[in-house]
């Protein structure tokens, strides 16, 4: 047994001593690990537009697609089976994103939510999920990508200060699927998220990408988690994040598990960290697990670094004054990752809200 | 009519083992529309002199004065540096992942010009300059310096000098790096943009082949950290002829 698979808890509440728990602070989660959380039944996920056709949301029971030891997932479970389903018919191809949106409920009461979003055989389609507001939200979020599928899945956390989430977005990657995903986290209080991937036949490949910036106070933990269980699978992890102020806190975990039948697997993951101020951590953990040597190629890669000084000098050797070097460099950091995201209108609104975050962080 | 005066320059850098002093008295007056070549074997301090008058933090002025038309050039910030109408160009210019050469540019010339140029005038001065660099068009869209060979990255240098119209141009080894076709494509421009402009002209080198392309009016040899011996052109000939050993003491 892999030691990756590290959320295990044998059914008592996370400590803070387990493996997947322990760089996550406990006592800010809300109680959504240890079932002090209020729980309601709400379904506060919702189309934003009119739904093309070939496209359905409801609300519906549902049955998990996988088992997880991730407790506060196990305790949405446990709570419903009731949550809302996406469905994109098979053989469609959707040109315009489906935009999703979780209104603000407040924070008195824990939503526990369970989602599936069922992208059917040689779909295709972008979703795109704008977390806004001040909320407790704990979300068990399914993603079935069938046989021939393309999927581009992008999460927006723009979560008011308040807010605290903890999700397990999980895809499950069928022959010859395309799985793109796209996080961005800069806003709340906590998050925590677990976007993971299991490859259930040959031929598939999965691209996760993400962008967070953690202000004072701020903890963003990203926990990735590609299972390689079937040979010729592919797997692209790119997560960039910078922080800046007192006691802002990210986590990037990047496990990937590359089993015995897994021959033909190809895989590189990468977190790069842009530290802005003192008194901000990041932690930055890749973890890969190889079972077979009969691969393409299995690599990954963690930088943590400050400002560099020879690009902030060659641009203020052009002009530019100090702050809006630093604008720039930290832009051009993100951009790589941000540019992925087809829609200008999101890419701006990022953007600026990344130079409010540098703004406030200070020098 | 500017005067960009270094007066009794002594510049240290922090190493491991202290302090080290790099120039040792740099004294040069550069006038508008000037072209002074300063040409001295590697070590001798010429890209500290460059990178000082520019302002980097690696280099700590001990003694004397930089004025740009009697303004304390020292007291200023890097970007002010630039806005007095100082520009360097670089040896090994930096990548900055992410940011478009387009948007660089324009951020650039937004800041030196006080206000951002117009949309329709600005791309028109970017194209002739592309063209007349032998630039292709998707160059703007590529990130600064990433990926860029030896001589696109000199290019790009010059490409900024002529948009961006300083008074004083110091070029660091401009030449270095270049095959015979780009060197001569890369000071055409910094010829074009000097008879556009009429700025002074510091012009860093090892060797004399790309003063065959820009004239200097004078020529200054730097060993050791300071200027042992000035001239006329005809100074770039003998070192040419017997290189820079007489200057170097054993």
């Amino acid at each position: 047994m892999t030691t990756l698979q590290s959320n295990l808890l044998e059914n008592h509440t996370p400590t803070g001593r387990e493996e997947a728990w322990r760089f996550t602070p406990l006592k800010r989660l809300g109680g959504m690990h240890d079932g002090s959380a209020l729980a309601v039944s709400r379904h506060s996920l919702a189309a934003e537009n009119s739904l093309p056709k070939g496209v359905s949301l409801v609300q519906r029971e549902i049955t998990a697609l996988t088992e997880t030891d991730d407790a506060i997932v196990n305790r949405v479970r446990e709570f419903t089976n009731v949550g809302t389903v996406l469905t994109i018919e098979a053989n469609t191809e959707i040109a315009e994103p489906i935009f999703l949106g979780r209104t603000s409920e407040g924070t008195a009461e824990a939503e526990f939510s369970r989602v599936l979003i069922n992208a059917g055989v040689n779909s295709k389609a972008v979703v795109i999920i704008e977390n806004t507001g001040d909320t407790h939200l704990a979300e068990d979020l399914e993603i079935q990508v069938s046989a021939g599928a393309h999927l581009t899945f992008i999460s927006l956390q723009e979560w008011g200060a308040k807010t605290i989430h903890a999700a397990r977005h999980h895809a499950v990657v069928d022959r010859d699927a395309t799985f793109k995903s796209i996080v961005v986290t800069i806003g709340g209080d906590v998050v925590r998220l677990l976007p993971t991937v299991d490859f259930i036949a040959p031929g598939a490949s999965c691209d996760l990408s993400g962008v967070y910036f953690a202000t004072a106070g701020q903890f963003f933990e990203h926990r990735m988690f590609v299972d390689h269980k079937v040979p010729n699978a592919k797997s692209r992890v790119n997560y960039k994040g910078a922080l800046a102020g007192d006691k802002a806190h990210t986590v990037w975990i990047g496990d990937v598990f590359i089993r015995a039948a897994a021959e033909g697997t190809d895989t590189y993951e990468l977190n790069r960290n842009l530290l802005l101020s003192d008194g901000a951590r990041a932690d930055s953990v890749p973890n890969l697990e190889i079972e077979t040597g009969e691969i393409v190629g299995a690599g990954h890669a963690s930088t943590t670094g400050r400002f560099d000084d020879e690009q902030l000098f060659y641009l203020m050797s052009r002009g530019i004054n100090g702050d809006d070097a630093r604008r720039l460099v930290v832009r051009g950091f993100f951009n790589e990752i941000v540019s992925e995201i087809n829609n200008e209108e999101i890419q701006n609104r990022i953007m600026s809200r990344i130079d409010d975050e540098l703004a406030k962080a200070g020098k | 009519m500017s005067t960009l005066e270094i007066r009794g320059l002594k510049v240290s850098v922090e190493t491991e083992q202290g302090a080290v002093e790099i120039l040792k008295g740099v004294d040069l007056t550069i006038k508008s529309g000037e072209t002074h070549a300063i040409m001295g074997p590697n070590g001798s301090g010429k890209s500290t002199l460059a990178y000082s008058i520019a302002g980097h933090p690696k280099y700590t002025i001990t003694d004397g004065t930089v004025t740009l038309d009697g303004a304390d050039v020292l007291e200023m910030s890097v970007d002010e540096r630039a806005k007095a109408g100082l520009f360097l160009a670089m040896q090994y210019p930096v990548e900055v992942p992410g940011v478009s050469v387009s948007n660089f540019l324009r951020t650039a010339a937004t800041a030196l010009r006080g206000e951002a140029p117009k949309l329709r005038e600005w791309v028109g001065e970017v194209k002739a300059a592309m063209e007349s660099l032998k630039m292709d068009a998707s160059f703007a869209q590529r990130n600064v310096n990433e990926g860029f060979s030896g001589g696109e990255k000199k290019r790009h240098e010059i490409m900024q000098l002529e948009l961006l119209k300083p008074k004083f141009a110091i070029l660091d080894e401009t030449d270095s790096g270049l095959d015979v076709d780009a060197l001569r494509i890369v000071s055409e421009g910094v010829v074009r943009a000097k008879d556009a402009n009429n700025h002074g002209i510091l012009l860093i080198t090892h060797y004399t082949r790309i003063l065959k392309y820009i004239k200097p009016d004078f020529v200054h040899v730097f060993a050791n950290g300071r200027i042992v011996e000035e001239g006329g052109p005809e100074l770039a000939d003998k070192l040419e002829a017997n290189g820079y050993a007489e200057y170097v003491s054993a």
